[in-house]
């Protein structure tokens, strides 16, 4: 790593200071993707701000037909919290198999949702759902926030303070891992709810995650897994690596959402 | 530079760290306390898994500054001063659940948190799904079930299963 200089607010407006008087500073939440990254000298922040102190991030609570999520909240938080497994147990679920348990025990939906990682299991559930992301400064719908593999709407030093996530009818998730790094080779969030019936992609895009119109208007026909089986994805839009092509991951897609409307029940 | 507070198997230690010193380096080079290891330095293989509040995290991948005020537990906080071991040590020498031993304390301190997340046992399978995140080259991994299965039983207060069949 190369040097930095460390630093750890109480306010969310003490952090945004910090952040706006230095355009080289970064935010630290678990640290999960950003320590991996600076070992790699794959970027020179001047400064960490560490987000980890400020008491008003943290949190999950029921607000009516709302859950709202602190930035702060822990992968293990969000898989264990009594009001997220009554309301939107598929949530819960996903969260359990973000990577392994100390993985979970640090890294933060805040910081997943600010890396946007093609692989990242929350941006579907995030899109697939409606949820809206709350920054120091404003709100952006998901399908505004996410621009696209490691690409956000967030302005430089602009923070995710919670994440907003309307309570759906039904919902479900079913990911396809890759059997080394456990990353999602192509994931499905399906939902029924107050934002419609929408269906979210990860891991397989060529350009992150993204949502299936086909698969919503099949769904929105006739809810059943039937109804997804027959709708082909289309291999140009698909990443291929050498842990699998792009034909293969468009196959997977259409079998993931099949596994996930049958889990949504 | 920098300076961080933390307690560490129960003794407090103020100790003076570049802001990107890493936990474990600071447990190992400022401490001496080598039993936490670094097998990949990539977050991968958790051998260097200790606790931190009583979860356990990967000490490669964290700061020593955003351990402040913290309260960590390592492999060499387990077994009594008298020397007697913890019965997830006891349980890994019992059940031959290490071989060369470099994943071993990793995988001890991950099987304690497991444990103690599920207070009412555990099941063949959610012992492996737990171990996701800790790698090891040598015992194929199912004496290292064997030895958390049975660990469980007695830090649970369980007649084992396992110990039965074993007399
Ligand atoms: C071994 C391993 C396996 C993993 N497997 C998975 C997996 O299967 N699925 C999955 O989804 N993820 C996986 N991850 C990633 C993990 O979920 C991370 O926790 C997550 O991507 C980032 O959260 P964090 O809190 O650790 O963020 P950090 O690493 O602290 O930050 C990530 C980025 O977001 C920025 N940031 C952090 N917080 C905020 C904020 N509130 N506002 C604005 N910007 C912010 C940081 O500056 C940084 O650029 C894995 C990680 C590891 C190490
Ligand atoms: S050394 Fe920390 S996970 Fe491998
Ligand atoms: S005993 Fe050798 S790596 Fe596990």
């Amino acid at each position: 790593m190369y040097e930095f200089s460390y630093h750890k607010p109480a306010s969310v407006a003490d952090a945004v200071k910090l952040l706006s008087a230095d355009p080289e500073a970064r935010p630290i939440s678990g640290g999960m993707t950003l320590l991996p990254a600076l070992k790699l000298r794959l970027s020179k922040p001047t400064a960490l701000v560490d987000l980890s102190g400020i008491a008003e991030l943290r949190g999950i609570r029921r607000d009516g037909g709302t859950i709202v999520v602190g930035a702060l909240a822990k992968h293990y938080e969000v898989a264990t919290n009594a009001d997220i497994k009554a309301a939107i147990p598929a949530l819960a679920w996903m969260a359990s198999t973000i990577g392994d348990t100390q993985v979970r025990n640090r890294g933060t939906m805040g910081g997943s949702v600010a890396n946007n990682d093609p692989s990242a299991d929350y941006p579907a559930a995030l899109l697939a759902l409606g949820a809206t992301i709350q920054t120091d400064r404003r709100k952006l719908s998901a399908d505004e926030f996410f621009t696209g593999m490691f690409s956000t709407a967030l302005d430089t030093g602009e923070l995710v303070t919670a994440i907003h996530i309307p309570v759906p009818e039904k919902a479900g998730y079913a990911k396809m891992k890759n059997p080394a790094s456990r990353y999602s080779m192509a994931g499905v969030f399906v939902a029924r709810g107050p934002a419609g019936v929408r269906v979210a992609v990860n891991g397989a895009g060529a350009n992150g995650a993204f949502r299936a119109p086909q698969m919503e208007a099949a769904l929105q026909a006739n809810w059943s897994p039937d109804a997804v089986a027959g709708v082909k994805m289309d291999p140009a839009m698909m990443n291929g690596d050498i842990h699998g092509s792009a034909e293969y991951r468009a196959h997977l897609v259409t079998v993931m959402a099949k596994r996930a409307v049958q889990n949504a029940g | 530079m920098p300076q961080v507070s933390l307690t560490v198997n129960g003794t407090r230690h103020t100790v003076e760290v570049e802001a990107r010193t890493l936990l474990v380096e600071l447990l190992r080079e400022k401490l001496r306390l080598t039993g936490t290891h670094v097998g990949c330095d990539t977050s991968q293989c958790g051998a260097c898994v200790i606790h931190m509040g009583g979860d356990s995290v990967k000490a490669c991948t964290i700061l020593a500054v955003q351990c402040e005020g913290a309260s960590i537990t390592t492999i060499e906080g387990l077994a009594k001063p008298d020397g007697t071991l913890h019965p997830m040590q006891e349980a890994f020498r019992e059940y031959h659940a290490l071989q060369c031993g470099f994943c071993t304390p990793g995988m001890v301190m991950s099987a304690i948190d497991l444990v103690n997340k599920h207070p009412n046992g555990l099941t063949e399978q959610e012992i492996r799904e737990g171990l996701e995140g800790n790698l090891c080259r040598c015992t194929g991994y199912h004496n290292i079930v064997k030895a958390i299965a049975a660990a469980a039983d007695v830090m649970q207060g369980r007649r084992s299963e396992l110990a039965r069949a074993a007399e």
